[in-house]
């Protein structure tokens, strides 16, 4: 083969031989941290790599029917936290963080963010994702925990026990969001 | 039978390490063809729409649009893409149009 074809072919992952695969556990309901994982796992697959997303605890709210179109940001609690857009060099106290409406207000400047970045929101980043292939799971000891049933779910996400997350991370690459 | 097409155009034309064309302007649909062959992919129309739209925007903003501009405003549902280009929709349907490496995270 010309080293032409050779540069070309190396690109294509076929589906049936390759081996890479990502499992993201998804486990913080903020918005902030809600994207993290659906970035890469979108990424994943327009890379051709495999992917599957368990969601635990409150990272159980990306992927629940009622909550999903509802995350927000804490204002409390974050070292970090700062209207980054707007004025970088303010870092908001964490007292200014319990005035009533600050996380209202703090999630409507992302939310705004999110959407000049032509980022999808949360539910419909969901659909993309189970339409490119990314298997959602809900952690089985959190739905029960939270008194969901898999129809509280987003359809097309199965629930899921930590044992057979095992079979599932087995062979694939790892990362705890 | 699947038409059989002559590969060697690509032997003409200058590749990246990641085998995507160094100067979209040298693309033409027949090479275009040839690089899909080369994936062991076939064309067809709803490959030459993706294609199309791609090179469009690109000719209009310089970059190779993100796979949500292309369901979005050109109009191809995700789950398609991912069955027209199998093993990564972003990078093949940007490696056939000729153009640089996609840069969009979405």
């Amino acid at each position: 083969m010309s080293d032409v074809l050779a540069k070309i072919k190396g690109m294509k992952v076929d589906e049936k031989t390759t081996t890479r695969k990502l499992v993201l556990v998804s486990s913080k309901g903020g918005l902030d941290m809600a994207y993290p994982p659906m970035i890469l796992a979108n990424a994943a697959r327009m890379s051709g790599i495999e992917c599957e997303i368990f969601f635990t605890f409150w990272g159980l709210d990306l992927i629940t029917k009622k909550k999903m179109g509802k995350v927000n940001i804490a204002t409390v609690g974050n070292p970090a936290f700062s209207m980054a857009p707007y004025a970088p060099w303010f870092k908001i106290p964490t007292w200014m963080g319990l005035i009533p409406g600050m996380s209202w207000v703090a999630t409507k400047m992302m939310a705004y963010q999110i959407k000049k970045l032509d980022f999808p929101p949360i539910p419909e980043f969901m659909e993309n994702l189970l339409d490119s292939g990314v298997k959602l799971y809900g952690c089985k000891l959190s739905m029960d925990m939270m008194n969901l049933q898999e129809e509280d779910l987003i359809d097309g996400a199965t629930m899921l026990g930590a044992m057979e997350f095992m079979e599932l991370s087995k062979d694939a690459q790892v990362m705890f969001v | 039978m699947p038409e059989t097409i002559d590969l060697t155009i690509l032997e003409t034309l200058d590749f990246d390490d990641d085998g995507f064309m160094t100067d979209a302007n040298d693309w033409t649909p027949a090479i275009g063809k040839a690089i899909a062959a080369a994936l062991e992919l076939e064309l067809t129309e709803r490959h030459w729409d993706v294609i199309n739209f791609s090179r469009a925007e690109f000719a209009e903003h310089g970059d190779a649009p993100s796979l949500r501009k292309i369901t979005k405003v050109g109009g191809v549902p995700t789950k398609e893409l991912y069955v027209l280009f199998p093993g990564g929709p972003a990078k093949l349907a940007a490696q056939i149009a000729g153009l640089p490496k996609p840069t969009g995270c979405i």
